[in-house]
């Protein structure tokens, strides 16, 4: 075991893959020289060289379009989005091309894009949103949120293996605050199971990304309380581990469903509709629901917290889910 | 660097020059008969209610389509669109799975998933194209590119028309190959008409090739309906790719000889540039060359046609026995197994 920041392993698990398996590649815009804007890939071009971890002009389309090409040849690429924000100009070739070739011709397209997401610290509207539950929508990609070092590692070896599309949702405000121990070895961590990242059995809090820490902060002011509240980390939300979050709701009884993304579509509204379909008489309480605002992300240090989840925000709700 | 006009193929002599023996010459023909009776039967299917959805045909570009897939080597590969019908039956693709993909069949290439050009053997070096045109260029860019990692020396085709020249995909893509000198080649099918659009509405220079020099690479225009002609000019660019070369962009010129699909009679096309372009059909115009340089006599060529018309009717009668697919199948194709990435294109 090794202690390491997220961003440390998430560089930890593309240098393990890329060592391992030469059919392995980044590609992306100041991916090489400059190691990536967050540094994700620094020293890799000296260790792998130029032509496994490619500099792009700025090109988007060309990127993930060229990564599905290099995958219909049967290479492995890791496409780096330089934030999130900007995969909608490559909307096309994930939409579009690589989500659907698979259904039409039966040739799969092995890709892994990577996809600094999230806000906390005045990006703006363009550097800050959490675009995944837009690819949720899509059939034909999968969609990987991880919210601790280990699983960051684990589940980016699992998208690198995996024969599909895979979006990988890493989170800026993660990268150097969250530490935790890591095995040093290879090892992988399956889609579509959660993980108890707090137990308890009062209320469930189904959430994903950054977000399971804010609701872990928020869950020990309600221990303060007498109120033990379960943190459910769902990892993947395509595939999404619908067994573990109708257990909890059948345990708990009363379930707060939280993300960073806008409230109206988001994928908050697929779980809560689920558990009305599927677990409606073991609740004791209308499903809740806590979401970032139906707005683009602010800039002003005000804004943006009004518009984020904060713990203090999560707390109020489970405070009245405890009392209902 | 100023584009290149190409000039027309003379002699015997210079096509054998080029590689092609006179067997490779009667094989062209049968490829571009083969193309234009497959489209032709299918459009009399769609009126007959036989063929679901809508239909597209390439009339006028059968030279272009044939001419390009000839000159590719069996390990080069390539994302042919709507109008490359002769690329598929260059490539070897059964014409019994065109119909059956026509028709919505399990026997097509896509089981039913697709519908009509949207279709590829990837076997045979070919992968299925989108709708979104030009989107299939930066996927050929990422061929090129895999080549060029591995050092292998295959070359990646990527199709485009003048009208999906104006889209942002193409320049992304010529620029990334032109920065990395990718071993690829870009197609124009130059059919002057963007569905409705004319040329001077979708760009406003003389030739869509003229952009090459922009991305630091060759272009080059030839004559789309002489089949010879673009043969010549695309062994020339793929060749010249596969030595390290970099990109060459070649445009084929000719007319889209129907409308964009068959429900548009095409009236916004003048009537003497149809009358214009019809004096240069492929298929007639390279039957005469035949005759006069390679002594195709009337003997071979009933024989070749009699032969073409017993493939087609044989091929429809297979694809109208091919089931249709079953429903209960729908949901299982989503996402793949690490089992299908065990598939000959994957090695």
């Amino acid at each position: 075991m090794a202690e390491m920041t997220y961003i440390q392993a998430i560089s930890d698990a593309l240098r393990l893959e890329m060592r391992r398996d030469q059919r392995v590649f980044i590609l992306g815009e100041d991916v090489g020289v400059y190691g990536g804007a967050f540094k994700v890939s620094l020293g890799f071009q000296e260790e792998f060289g130029p032509w496994r971890v490619i500099d792009t002009p700025l090109s988007e389309t060309a990127i993930v379009g060229g990564a599905t090409g290099a995958a219909l040849m049967g290479l492995r690429p890791v496409a780096e989005m330089q934030f999130a924000d900007f995969i909608s100009c490559a909307w096309d070739h994930l939409v579009t091309v690589a989500a659907k070739q698979f259904f039409r011709s039966r040739t799969p397209i092995p890709i892994v894009v990577r996809l600094p997401s999230g806000g906390g610290f005045s990006g703006g509207p363009f550097h800050s949103q959490n675009p995944e539950s837009s690819f949720a929508h899509i059939p034909g990609l999968k969609v990987v949120c991880p919210a601790t070092p280990h699983d960051a590692k684990g589940l980016l070896a699992s998208a690198i293996e995996d024969p599909n599309p895979v979006l990988y949702f890493e989170h800026k405000h993660l990268y150097r605050r969250i530490k935790g121990d890591v095995p040093e070895e290879r090892y992988t961590v399956p889609f579509g199971s959660a993980n108890v990242h707090r137990e308890g059995d009062d209320a469930t809090v189904v959430t994903w990304g950054a977000m399971v820490h804010t609701a872990t902060e928020a869950a020990e002011e309600l221990a303060k309380e007498g109120v033990e509240v379960e943190v459910l980390d769902m990892r993947t939300l395509i595939p999404w581990d619908k067994a573990r979050v109708l257990e909890g709701v059948r345990r708990c009884s009363k379930v707060l469903v939280l993300h960073e993304d806008t409230r109206t579509g988001g994928f908050g509204a697929e779980i809560a509709a689920t558990i009305a379909e599927e677990a409606f008489e073991d609740l004791d309480a209308p499903v809740m629901r806590l979401a970032a605002p139906d707005t683009p992300v602010p800039f002003s240090p005000p804004l943006e917290k009004a518009y984020i989840p904060q713990v203090e925000d999560v707390v109020t709700a489970l405070r009245e889910l405890a009392a209902y | 660097m100023a584009v290149r006009e190409a000039e027309p193929v003379g002699s015997l002599q210079e096509v054998k020059e080029a590689g092609l023996d006179r067997e490779d010459l009667l094989g062209i023909y049968r490829s571009m008969l083969i193309t234009r009776g497959i489209e032709e039967r299918g459009h009399i299917m769609y009126k007959q209610g036989k063929i679901p959805g809508s239909f597209y045909t390439g009339r006028g570009n059968e030279a272009a389509a044939v001419g390009v897939g000839t000159a590719m080597g069996p390990t080069d590969v390539g994302t042919p669109l709507h109008r490359d019908m002769g690329v598929h039956v260059t490539r070897g693709v059964e014409p019994w799975r065109i119909f059956a993909q026509y028709m919505g069949r399990e026997g097509g290439p896509t089981r039913g998933r697709d519908g009509n050009v949207h279709m590829a053997v990837a076997e045979l070096g070919l992968h299925t194209m989108v709708s979104h045109l030009p989107a299939m260029l930066p996927v050929a860019g990422g061929m090129a590119l895999a080549f060029k990692i591995r050092g292998d020396r295959r070359v990646a085709v990527g199709w485009f028309g003048e009208g999906a020249a104006a889209r942002g995909d193409a320049h992304e893509a010529m620029n990334f190959a032109g920065v990395r000198q990718l071993p690829m080649v870009f197609v124009c099918d130059n059919n002057q008409w963007a569905y409705s659009t004319p040329t001077y509405l979708s760009y406003p220079v003389e030739h869509i090739a003229d952009r090459a020099a922009a991305y630091g690479f060759e272009g080059v225009v030839v004559d789309g309906t002489d089949v010879l002609a673009v043969y010549r000019e695309a062994k020339r660019a793929i060749e010249k790719a596969r030595e390290g070369g970099g990109p060459t962009l070649v445009e084929c010129l000719t007319l889209r000889m129907e409308g964009h699909a068959v429900h548009d009679d095409a009236f916004y096309v003048p009537k003497e540039m149809f009358e214009q372009w019809a004096a240069y059909d492929p298929i007639e115009r390279y039957r005469t060359w035949l005759q006069s340089h390679a002594d195709l006599s009337e003997d071979e060529e009933s024989e070749i046609t009699a032969t073409v018309k017993r493939l087609l009717n044989d091929a429809l009668d297979r694809a109208d026995a091919s089931p249709l697919p079953d429903p209960s199948t729908l949901v299982g194709g989503v996402f793949a197994s690490q089992e299908d990435l065990d598939t000959p294109h994957h090695k």
